[in-house]
């Protein structure tokens, strides 16, 4: 378990960082390492090269922007955690970040490391789904954005380009009147999630749902967003049977499954993990707490 | 004692730790903190899969990379080996064959991990750079992986070189056991299959082996918990000389049963020191630790039961199927253990379990705590609650029904043992363990709280398990105690130790029998050139054992110190006691000879006699040669809370009566039985080594292979009883795998409880959140039916 021989970078700045990840042969960008450290020492991935991002200072901040956060992509899971300002402007993130693995692993593990190696039972991609989040990339062409929904390609492959580099992540804050809950169901409190569940609403001054967003993760390679149930809650009173219609339809989202966790057992997990997370987000939007 | 002959009044106190200033400092040092001029270090090729012919292995590429200084395969090693095979098999009438290890695969490999070749560089990553560049061409042959279906007619042969797969079979035997179902008021039938799990102590196995050309002496660094045996081990298949070979244990990350067994790498590392004329370094890794290291557990079991109307035993019979893996390093300890456990502190008047080992493609089984003994448990205390439900009988009631009583002490049970003796129960009192341990979780009013928590939707249920342990496992250990002129105690002992506590243990009984602090003593453990001969760690035994031995050994020389201070001293042997180190003439305070002024005496003087016509040296030895296995008991309680939705299971309390005899230090029999009690919740909720159908391990890491954690082990209250054992002056018992042998039933017991009146019938280990959704969902759909 020692991991192969490879070359070490640590650029200063971003722009170097993108032309070393755009010139080098077989080159991966270091983030945190919580991932891709022990995929090398188990000899699974085999860079020639490692850029590693931790010098690049930019990279490093939470701010608050006129529509939500902007949180560099080199911010560790244990500064979200502690920041004031996300559990202000987005509490699902923060309810979702102490989720993630162990302190010791938050203290080094990183928002865009989560991001970019897209394990399917990781919370912070489940997040970034039921929040529309929308992703910064910088690279040889110069930087766009990428809605997160379009971010995944496959298992483990994030929609990036030879060269291309994650810099910021933009969230838009929880609206008046919302409610969110993350909830993950696994073996020990620290393991990646077999099924996760993030959910926000949104209530009226009528009582009626004006909003809705619900994602699932550990059902596929990468987070799937609930849009028919969503649908069906909006204009919906906040109920007990809203909650079981939008949970029957998470039992029925299509599902991987293996052999230890078969797709109906997480399609079963995925309509309680719903309808519970549906219950605890109406109740923190200030819905009646009986439903 | 401390009235008529002095001493100290260490015994039976939680005093701290002798090993703990330098483990907590960062000064104590494991096997991979040493260090050397000109060591290497060294990985293995292992096998990629389960079985398969090794058609050829092309080393020239690996041989070739910078930094490498050697590529071994079997027939290089083989030039300083006696034997191809290393002889471990326990002789056993059972067995129809012996599968020993070899030391590196010769022609055939049986599971995945395997080793095939060594590979010898200037550092590990290195090592591992030139492993990857080894050609293995195998050819793959069918594969045997569940045990049941190896035994199957037509079956592949797990190993070309055995006739079958059927390694051995033994059975336990005794009683009326048709009589005892024909007349049977009720019989329940059950089949349970328990999954394969490891001990997986933090820090991984290793050795260190060095030749040295000037003294050819051997020394083998191992972290082992039986150095005298692989010591014993190195000069059969190395042919050299006792004097020759040193085995060194260093500080011990944990044990667990791993590093009992003898490893292929233990010889394969020193065989390849004495090729390359040069020290080697071999430290397991994490996957080399799932896939090379020994696990058990592994058991089918189909079995049915007799009983009286009134709840009470009539007899057990069934079939026992053992998955051996590869080897058979054990024998057929293990299921013999489970087998004969299974009857704990239960009157069975019959008993016929039939035990077929199966060879398979997976790793090598041998004991991992609690050895085979919390299977056969968990299959009674199922068959027990299994009977109370349907007889309506409480679970306590049913247990208290069938107990042995503590005036049937000592109580023989006609089952031979592996030393040729019956099964004999030396002492205990069960129902009162029992009793307590109700008393203690609040068994009376749980109902009321039940009920109460299921009014607001929550599950929770109570479990219990009575369960006894075989400990103290013979046949001897050895212990000397000698005081030199410097007045330092000096202590060694053939017993060894993995962090449980073992140099204190030894401290604290010979500091009662000198008057000393046990911080001043020096124990050596785990060194054979400190001790000539000695066992080490396995079977709960080394309090019974070494301590024993200790004991006899600390008295010897008291009494040789009290012989030499009577002449110093002009005084009658009889009127000295042992006082804070000093011997003494009883009634008069300061009038004495230290213990260091009487090994002083003792040393000698050139042309002087020594005092009182004695041998030289302030020193005594002892061997403790057991006279029977002590019987440990207890008796455990859970409470958890089930989730009926997602399956999940959360232990809120958990309670432990804990009896084995008198305890030495308390402080550490605690932390043995919340050790022991974590690896049981490890075995009921949550490790699993899993295997997919060509041999291939599913779980080789630790995100896969779930160990409990901090997060997921329960808070213990333990209370203790104290039946001493008649069976050694001490009167100790064993402590280190009780707590394991509880733990599944007493929690699959309350799992089942809370949720009532669903007919929830566990019957496989671990129980995984999907297994019991699937038993809930099932019996929701049975009780819908009309």
């Amino acid at each position: 378990m020692k991991a192969p021989p490879f070359h070490y970078h640590a650029p200063d700045d971003l722009a170097s960082a993108v032309a070393l990840l755009a010139t080098l042969e077989n080159a991966r960008v270091l983030a945190g390492g919580q991932s891709l450290m022990p995929m090398m020492n188990l000899r699974l991935a085999g860079p020639d090269h490692l850029i590693d991002l931790g010098r690049i200072a930019d990279l490093r901040r939470i701010e608050e922007t006129p529509q939500g956060l902007r949180i560099g992509a080199m911010t560790t899971q244990r500064a979200l955690e502690k920041s004031d300002l996300v559990r202000r402007l987005c509490p699902l993130l923060a309810e979702a970040v102490a989720l993630v693995g162990h302190q010791q692993t938050r203290n080094r593990g990183t928002l865009g490391g989560s991001l970019c190696h897209l394990d399917p039972g990781a919370e912070l991609p489940v997040v970034a789904a039921a929040l529309d989040a929308v992703l910064h990339v910088a690279g040889p062409a110069g930087a766009r954005r990428i809605a997160f929904r379009d971010f995944p390609l496959d298992y483990l492959t994030p929609s990036l380009a030879p060269g291309e580099v994650l810099t910021h992540v933009d969230i838009a804050r929880a609206p008046a009147n919302s409610g969110a809950a993350f909830l993950e169901f696994n073996r020990r409190p620290a393991d990646f999630a077999i099924v996760s569940a993030a959910a926000t609403l949104t209530l009226g001054v009528d009582g009626r749902i004006t909003q809705a967003a619900i994602a699932l993760g550990g059902v596929s390679h990468a987070p799937v967003r609930l849009a028919q149930a969503e649908a069906g809650l909006i204009g919906a009173r906040a109920s007990v049977s809203a909650w079981e219609s939008a949970a029957h339809l998470a039992a029925q989202s299509p599902c991987d499954g293996d052999e230890l966790y078969p797709a109906d057992y997480r399609q079963e997990l995925s309509g309680v993990l719903v309808r519970r997370a549906l219950a605890i987000a109406c109740q923190r939007a200030g819905g009646a707490a009986h439903v | 004692m401390n009235e008529r002959h002095g001493g100290g009044d260490w015994i039976g106190r939680s005093a701290a730790r002798v090993e703990d200033q330098v483990l907590l400092r960062g000064g104590a040092r494991f096997l991979d903190d040493i260090v050397m001029p000109d060591l290497a270090e060294a990985t293995f090729v292992r096998s990629p899969l389960a079985h398969g012919v090794i058609r050829s292995i092309n080393c020239d590429a690996a041989r070739a990379l910078p930094g490498v200084h050697a590529v071994y395969v079997f027939a290089d090693l083989r030039r300083v080996l006696t034997q191809d095979a290393i002889p471990l098999a326990l002789p056993a009438g059972g067995l129809r064959f012996d599968v020993d290890p070899t030391c590196l695969a010769i022609d055939e490999v049986c599971y995945v991990g395997e080793p095939v070749a060594i590979v010898v560089a200037t550092t590990r990553r290195i090592a591992e750079d030139a492993a990857a560049l080894v050609e293995l061409d195998i050819e793959a042959l069918p594969v045997v992986v569940d045990p049941v279906e190896g035994l199957q007619p037509g079956a592949p042969e797990a190993r070309l070189t055995c006739p079958d797969n059927l390694v051995a079979r033994t059975k336990v035997d005794y009683g009326d056991v048709e009589g005892a179902f024909e007349g049977a008021a009720h019989v329940v039938r059950e089949t349970f299959r328990l999954n394969k799990g490891g001990g997986h102590p933090m820090e991984p196995r290793g050795v260190v082996a060095r030749h040295d050309e000037l003294t050819d002496q051997l020394t083998l660094w191992n972290s082992t918990q039986m150095p005298h045996r692989a010591k014993a081990m190195l000069v059969a298949t190395l042919g050299l000389s006792e004097r020759q070979v040193r085995v060194v244990t260093p500080e011990v990350g944990g044990g667990f049963g791993t590093k009992a067994v003898f490893h292929p790498e233990e010889l394969a590392t020193p065989a390849a020191a004495l090729l390359l004329k040069r020290p080697i370094k071999w430290v397991e890794d994490r996957f080399e630790s799932f896939t090379a290291s020994i696990g058990e557990r592994e058991q089918i079991w189909t079995v049915e039961a007799a009983f009286e109307a009134d709840g009470r035993l009539r007899g057990i019979r069934g079939t026992l199927v053992y998955d051996h893996g590869a080897a058979t390093p054990y024998g057929i300890a293990l299921p013999f253990n489970a087998a004969t456990n299974l009857i704990g502190p239960y009157i069975l008047p019959a008993y016929r379990m039939l035990i077929d080992l199966c060879l398979t493609n997976k790793t090598p089984a041998a004991p991992t705590r609690g050895a085979g003994r919390p299977q056969g448990t968990f299959v009674m205390e199922r068959l027990l609650d299994r009977m109370a439900l349907r007889l309506a009988l409480p679970r306590d009631e049913i247990r208290r029904r069938n107990m042995i009583a503590p005036g049937q002490m000592p109580y023989t049970i006609p089952v031979k043992q592996r030393d040729g003796s019956m099964m004999v129960y030396d002492s205990g009192d069960y129902p009162q363990s029992q009793a307590l341990a109700l008393k203690a979780a609040g068994w009376a009013d749980f109902p009321q709280r039940q009920k109460a928590a299921r009014e607001q939707g929550r599950f929770i249920g109570l479990g219990l398990a009575n369960y006894v342990e075989a400990t103290g496992r013979g046949p001897f250990e050895s212990v000397s105690v000698s005081i030199g002129p410097s007045g330092q105690v000096v202590v060694s002992s053939g017993a060894t130790a993995q962090g449980q506590g073992v140099k204190t243990m030894l401290a604290q009984v010979v500091a009662q029998v000198l008057d000393v602090a046990p911080q001043s003593i020096h124990v050596v453990v785990g060194d054979t050139s400190a001790t000539p001969a000695g066992l080490g760690a396995y079977a709960s035994r080394q309090a019974v054992t070494a301590g024993n031995a200790a004991f006899a050994a600390a008295t010897l020389l008291a009494n040789k110190a009290k012989i030499a201070a009577a002449e110093l001293l002009e005084a009658s042997v009889e009127d000295l006691v042992i006082r804070e180190g000093v011997v003494e003439v009883k009634g008069v305070p300061g009038h004495g000879a230290s213990l260091t002024q009487i090994a002083r005496a003792l040393a000698g003087t050139p042309g002087f006699a020594l005092p009182g016509n004695l041998p030289p040296g302030l020193s005594a030895a002892s061997d403790f040669m057991t006279s029977g296995l002590s019987y440990t008991n207890g008796c455990h309680l859970a409470e958890v809370e089930v989730d009926p939705d997602t399956g999940g299971v959360k232990i809120l309390r958990y309670v432990v009566v804990h009896d084995c005899g008198r305890m030495i230090n308390p402080m550490m029999v605690e932390g043995q039985i919340l050790g022991g009690v974590i690896h049981g919740v490890g075995m009921t909720l949550f490790e699993w080594m899993r295997y997919d159908r060509e041999g291939q391990p599913l779980t080789a890491t630790l995100a896969d292979y779930l160990l409990p954690t901090s997060d997921v082990a329960p808070r213990l209250e333990i209370h203790h009883l104290e039946s001493p054992t008649p069976l050694n002056p001490l009167g100790v018992k064993g402590a280190a795998e009780s707590g394991t042998i509880g733990a599944p039933a007493t929690i699959v017991s309350a799992i089942e409880d809370a949720l009532r009146p669903l007919d929830i019938r566990v019957t496989q280990l671990p129980v995984t959140p999907p297994q019991l959704r699937k038993l809930i969902r099932d019996a929701q759909s049975s009780e819908l039916r009309p």
